[in-house]
């Protein structure tokens, strides 16, 4: 039985987390993400969540609660954007290197400077490197399950998870939203375990100063040095690939609704075009091919739902047939050109697949981008393929250049 | 002997004595203790201990008479500063050695 309802992302995102039966939460607003912290201020206050809202006076607190309340056995959530994201950058890499299981949302906002609230993926990108697992969704649906699914990966391989989606776009866009029943979610997610508890019973050193070598403790155990500990973690995260494709399966068995797991396609069987992006964008190139199939040209999209890990074999298989791609990127490598278009080109190398490669970037601070622009930019890209255009140069898309 | 590998996945260690090494290596001022002017010593009962107190590596023992653990004391004269009948010097290690 369905139970629909029309909300906002970031209404999804706090139901995710009531659901989810978190304890501890700590967050400080930030636009686009405030509605997000302030709903589950009301959710607490009147008890309908019981959990510990801890009011901080900045985000490298709110995640410095989530990990110190993580390492002590509680369930925790937290959620932000942009500069608010960049201000938490330690503690991010301390979370991860800590094997945390934190879900937070990342509400995707530009960067200042110079100031903007507006939507694009620069703050999460910009994170790439942190050990966090980092999901993007393509609508309100996606948040709430993925959000659902993320604490499961999390408690799974003992990595953090960031689910992305785009402020504004998805954030304070309403649109229908099956809820998922509470039992149903109880079942599907189990009570967590941490790999440690810190007690008083117990008492440990944590994240004590490694050496580079390896050293003995005074139990005479073979204690690991930093790169060691560190191999740990690239070693969760490439092996997390395997759980958020199970993770997803099981959530799909449960729930009826498959995102993908660790990608999405959308009429990709014969496409020689293909379109890629990550999150709402992508979705909207999926209304791009739709114009595109109406011309005649057999375009399809694939949509990264896992952006680290990274999808390599997934994207090997699904750009096999590829003529030609257009990624679209909402954030930039400044220096070089889009991170997923390099991540892309890379996972391609010593492969048959040779299609050529143009990369846009595309709404960068919340700049419009309509489904008919992207078709036609990817017309455009077919255009140069089909006259041996074969590394066109990185294109901004509706902005004044040169 | 089968080597006991590192199995936790993120870095930690028992609370331990000696969990960081033999720190006292690291030492170059020594702590030296006056029994003639240290507070428990001359009054012959636990008081004061301040130097207990503010020892940041807990190697100070309160007792009659006060003991610093030199295998682990990195000599970082705390426990000479804070100690108000002035009890404790710090010798140089090279200079107490001749």
């Amino acid at each position: 039985m369905s139970n629909v309802q029309i909300i906002t992302g970031n209404q999804a995102a706090a139901l995710a987390a009531k659901l989810c039966s978190v304890e501890v939460v700590a967050a400080y607003p930030i636009t686009p993400q405030s509605q997000l912290s302030e709903i589950l201020s009301s959710y607490v206050e009147s008890g309908e969540l019981k959990a510990e809202y801890v009011r901080v006076e900045g985000e490298h607190s709110a995640l410095t609660v989530c990990i110190s309340a993580s390492t002590v056995g509680a369930r925790v959530f937290t959620a932000t954007s942009a500069n608010g994201l960049l201000y938490m950058h330690e503690q991010l890499h301390w979370a991860a290197g800590s094997r945390l299981p934190i879900v937070m949302c990342c509400v995707n906002r530009g960067v200042g400077a110079p100031w903007t609230i507006f939507n694009d993926q620069q703050d999460s990108l910009a994170q790439r490197d942190t050990g966090w697992i980092q999901l993007y969704c393509r609508n309100n649906q996606e948040i709430i399950d993925t959000v659902i699914q993320a604490y499961r990966i999390a408690e799974s391989v003992y990595c953090p998870v960031m689910v992305c989606y785009d402020g504004f776009v998805l954030s304070h866009t309403m649109m229908p939203v099956d809820i998922p029943d509470a039992a149903g979610v109880r079942a599907f997610l189990p009570p967590y375990q941490p790999h440690t508890i810190l007690s008083p019973d117990d008492p440990r050193n944590l994240n004590p100063v490694l050496f580079p070598g390896q050293r003995r403790d005074s139990e005479g155990v073979l204690r690991d040095g930093y790169m060691d500990m560190r191999y740990k973690l690239q070693a969760a995260l490439e092996k997390a690939s395997e759980t958020i494709r199970a993770v997803n399966a099981a959530f799909a068995e449960a729930f009826g609704r498959d995102h993908g797991g660790m990608l999405w396609e959308y009429r990709t069987d014969d496409a020689d075009l293909i379109l890629a992006g990550m999150g709402s964008i992508a979705s909207e190139a999926t209304v791009a091919a739709d114009r595109l199939r109406e011309e005649g040209i057999k375009a399809g999209v694939v949509g990264i739902r896992s952006y680290r890990p990274f999808p390599k074999a997934d994207v090997r298989n699904a750009f096999r047939n590829a003529k030609g791609i257009a990624i679209f990127e909402k954030s930039i490598s400044y220096g070089y050109e889009g991170g997923l278009c390099s991540d892309l080109k890379a996972a391609f190398y010593g492969t048959a697949i040779k299609a050529p490669i143009h990369n846009y970037i595309a709404g960068l601070g919340g700049r419009d981008v309509k489904a008919r622009e992207l078709a036609a930019a990817a017309k455009n890209s077919l255009a140069g393929f089909e006259k041996g255009m074969v590394e066109p140069q990185t294109t901004w898309l509706n902005t004044t250049t040169g | 002997m089968e080597e006991r590998k590192d199995d936790n996945i993120s870095a930690m260690g028992t609370v331990a004595i000696g969990e960081a090494g033999k720190t006292g290596d690291w030492r170059s001022l020594r702590p030296v203790i006056d029994r003639k002017k240290c507070i428990p010593t001359v009054k012959n009962k636990p008081a004061c201990f301040l130097c207990w107190l503010y020892c940041p590596e807990g190697v100070v023992k309160a007792g009659i008479e006060v003991e610093i653990d030199l295998e682990y004391c990195k000599g970082c004269g705390i426990c000479a500063e804070e100690c108000p009948p002035r009890a404790i010097s710090m010798i140089r290690e090279d200079k107490s050695h001749e």
